[in-house]
């Protein structure tokens, strides 16, 4: 039979080692290539549109007619495609792999979602279009309300706050406005647990009150003693996290409730880890007032890098009324949107503001309600169950080489502290930064503060077993590596990523917040 | 008068009526690298177990209370733009405030070195 003896050998025969080969002439590294900041290529004369000069129409700018150059990047198309494209591919995603970041909830976006949002109906409707042109948009917010006041078995929810921090706020102006309307604006006083999310506090102090800290006790939770301690006629609203950042169950959430309720104050819970719970604990029946949902986390809205948030706002039946225009009715058979202050008095409301000039992110609300329609009450349930089984895989698999900061289950995260780097030379940050070798972006680290050097691990439902398997061999080979001395590993890394260990300190100390050109004449360039 | 510590990890060291006081080297390295330092205005009173600073490492921000009582009659100028001054020298150039003491009593309640370095065990 005939052979082909100009083929070529689909496999390298052998692997050379790099050696005193480890740079290239061009920068790039394989097929990762270099890539400069857009303005770094200096270019100011090209565009990837030709616009022909105006002619014939004399300029009445006078005066204000620009003298000097904008000095913006000209590249062509395929220069411009390449350069954001290069980007993208220098980034880490959840559709590349596992995404660890506790209190983030970085979970998998199903595709349905994003062909429901693409949906013309949707995607396409303009914020000031006739109702009557939007009444399947309204129909959507209405039912997707209905899933969240179900979920959490509250009476009414605020849609419009655009993310997390801002369905804090939403909630904490309610609070204020129901004080207000009580004769008790005296109240100032925030009580907020040592744990909190950073955002809590920050939230609080917005509004006009103070915070309070209330310590941990031994276990992670809250100290109920000290709580308990720090009650009186001043203190407006605890702000609680259930579960906790440190991924546990606040088991005392119902006491904690009645004794904040019994003082005269109101209980703000952070919705940010309510994907340890949906389907199976309702808000509501623990004696929560507000409570915000992160759809772009819960409900799998995609939000790395930046992406839209969606903060609905669930409110008791003592805030309800003071809940922020706008918001969308069912009138009859038909949907609309109360705008104003005399409209909302009609629906005896009580509005405390708004916070939005529109309506909420619309396509986070379609891909949340894709979602929920396509898991079902049951998958929801399913969903948060399997997320606090993976966490706790991870914690049962390292927490004999690493160390487990407080014992029993966890919830949907699993807690380590440095205990188990102690003598060895390595920190959590280098630990993170070997991880990068490795290919996983690390995980939540340094926080919470409540133990010394934290790495918060939140794996959600997205994982498969083997997955897990294979993230858990990792760290626990670095683990392992650490105590054995293998101290560079750790120190040197990332050796692998497109840049090496960043100079955090300086970034701090002298922040380059702006480009300006290397030299004085790209002005020449033009 | 030699230097006492609070349980917070500030020091303390008294000369007459006045005490300059700073973060100790424990607390520095627990922090990392120092990136901002907000210090109080010079005038101010504050009490005992009041937020008197900021310190801001690349970890983390955190308040740092009045050892004692009295009148801030000083700063440390320096930690603007060299922040840098409290990793290296926690303990004499890295100083942030100079306080005049209204109730000297409240150095008896505080630790001696020794017991400091017993608390940081």
């Amino acid at each position: 039979m005939a052979m082909n003896t100009q083929g070529r050998p689909s496999a390298p025969l052998h692997t050379p080692d790099p050696g005193a080969y480890d740079d290239t002439f061009s920068g790039s590294r394989g097929l990762d290539q270099a890539e400069p900041l857009i303005f770094e290529r200096q270019t100011y004369d090209k565009s990837g549109v030709d616009f022909e000069a105006p002619k014939g129409k004399p300029s009445r700018l006078g005066a204000l007619e620009r003298t000097d150059d904008l000095g913006l990047p000209g590249l062509s198309e395929p220069e411009a495609m390449r350069h954001y494209v290069r980007l993208s591919r220098k980034n880490y995603a959840i559709d590349i792999g596992l995404y660890p970041l506790g209190s983030c909830t970085m979970k998998h976006n199903p595709r349905l979602n994003e062909k429901m949002a693409r949906l013309p109906g949707f995607s396409d409707v303009h914020p000031l279009q006739p109702q009557s042109t939007v009444q399947g948009a309204y129909e959507l917010i209405g039912e997707l309300a209905h899933w969240l006041m179900t979920l959490t078995n509250m009476p009414t929810v605020a849609m419009s706050p655009k993310a997390g921090a801002h369905g804090e706020l939403c909630g904490m102006m309610a609070i204020r406005a129901a004080l207000d309307a009580r004769g008790e604006s005296h109240r100032r006083r925030v009580l907020v647990p040592e744990s909190a999310h950073g955002t809590n506090p920050a939230t609080a102090v917005q509004c006009g009150f103070f915070c309070d800290e209330i310590p941990a006790g031994p276990d992670g939770r809250v100290d109920m003693e000290a709580f308990k301690g720090k009650l009186g006629d001043d203190v407006a609203a605890i702000m609680l996290t259930n579960p906790n950042t440190c991924g546990l169950f606040e088991r005392d959430i119902r006491a904690i409730a009645d004794a904040i309720h019994e003082a005269g104050g109101y209980f703000y819970c952070d919705g940010a880890n309510f994907n340890a719970i949906s389907g199976r604990v309702r808000p509501g029946d623990l004696g929560v007032d507000a409570m915000h949902f992160n759809l772009h986390k819960t409900y799998s809205t995609p939000h790395g890098g930046g992406g839209p948030g969606s903060g609905p706002t669930v409110l008791s039946a003592a805030l309800a009324k003071f809940a922020p225009l706008p918001f969308v009715i069912k009138d009859g058979d038909s949907w609309r949107m109360v705008e104003d202050e005399a409209d909302a008095k009609a629906q005896g409301a009580e509005p405390f503001g708004r916070m939005v000039a529109f309506h909420g992110q619309m396509g986070m609300f379609t891909r949340a309600m894709s979602y929920m329609l396509s898991h079902g009450a049951d998958g929801l349930k399913q969903a948060s169950e399997d997320a606090v089984l993976n966490a706790n895989y991870i914690l049962a698999r390292l927490k004999d080489v690493m160390t487990q900061s407080y014992d029993g289950l966890c919830m949907h995260e699993a807690l380590f502290d440095d205990r188990f780097l102690k003598d060895t030379g390595v920190s959590t940050l280098d630990f993170a930064k070997a991880m990068i070798d490795e290919g996983y972006h690390p995980m939540t680290m340094y926080f919470p503060l409540v133990v010394h050097g934290a790495m918060l691990i939140e794996p959600t439902e997205s994982e498969s077993k083997a997955s897990l398997d294979r993230f858990c061999d990792t760290l626990e080979a670095l683990a392992l590596a650490a105590k054995a001395g293998e101290t560079e590993r750790f120190t040197a890394a990332p050796r692998y990523a497109p840049t090496k260990r960043l100079d955090e300190t300086r970034a701090a100390r002298q922040p380059v917040l702006r480009w300006t050109p290397a030299s004085a004449d790209t002005k020449a360039a033009e | 008068m030699s230097t006492r510590f609070t349980k917070d990890h500030e020091w303390i060291r008294v000369e007459g009526e006045e005490g300059v006081m700073g973060i100790t080297a424990y607390a520095a390295e627990q922090l990392g690298d120092v990136v901002f330092v907000e210090l109080p205005e010079v005038g101010k009173t504050v009490s005992q177990g009041d937020e008197l600073a900021v310190v801001e490492s690349v970890k983390a921000a955190s308040e740092v209370y009045a050892p004692v009582s009295g009148e801030v009659v000083a700063v440390n100028e320096a930690l603007e733009g060299e922040p840098a001054k409290v990793n290296e020298s926690p303990d004499a150039e890295g100083w942030f405030v100079k306080i005049k003491l209204s109730d000297k009593s409240q150095l008896d309640a505080m630790m001696d070195e020794a017991a400091y370095a017993e608390h940081t065990k």
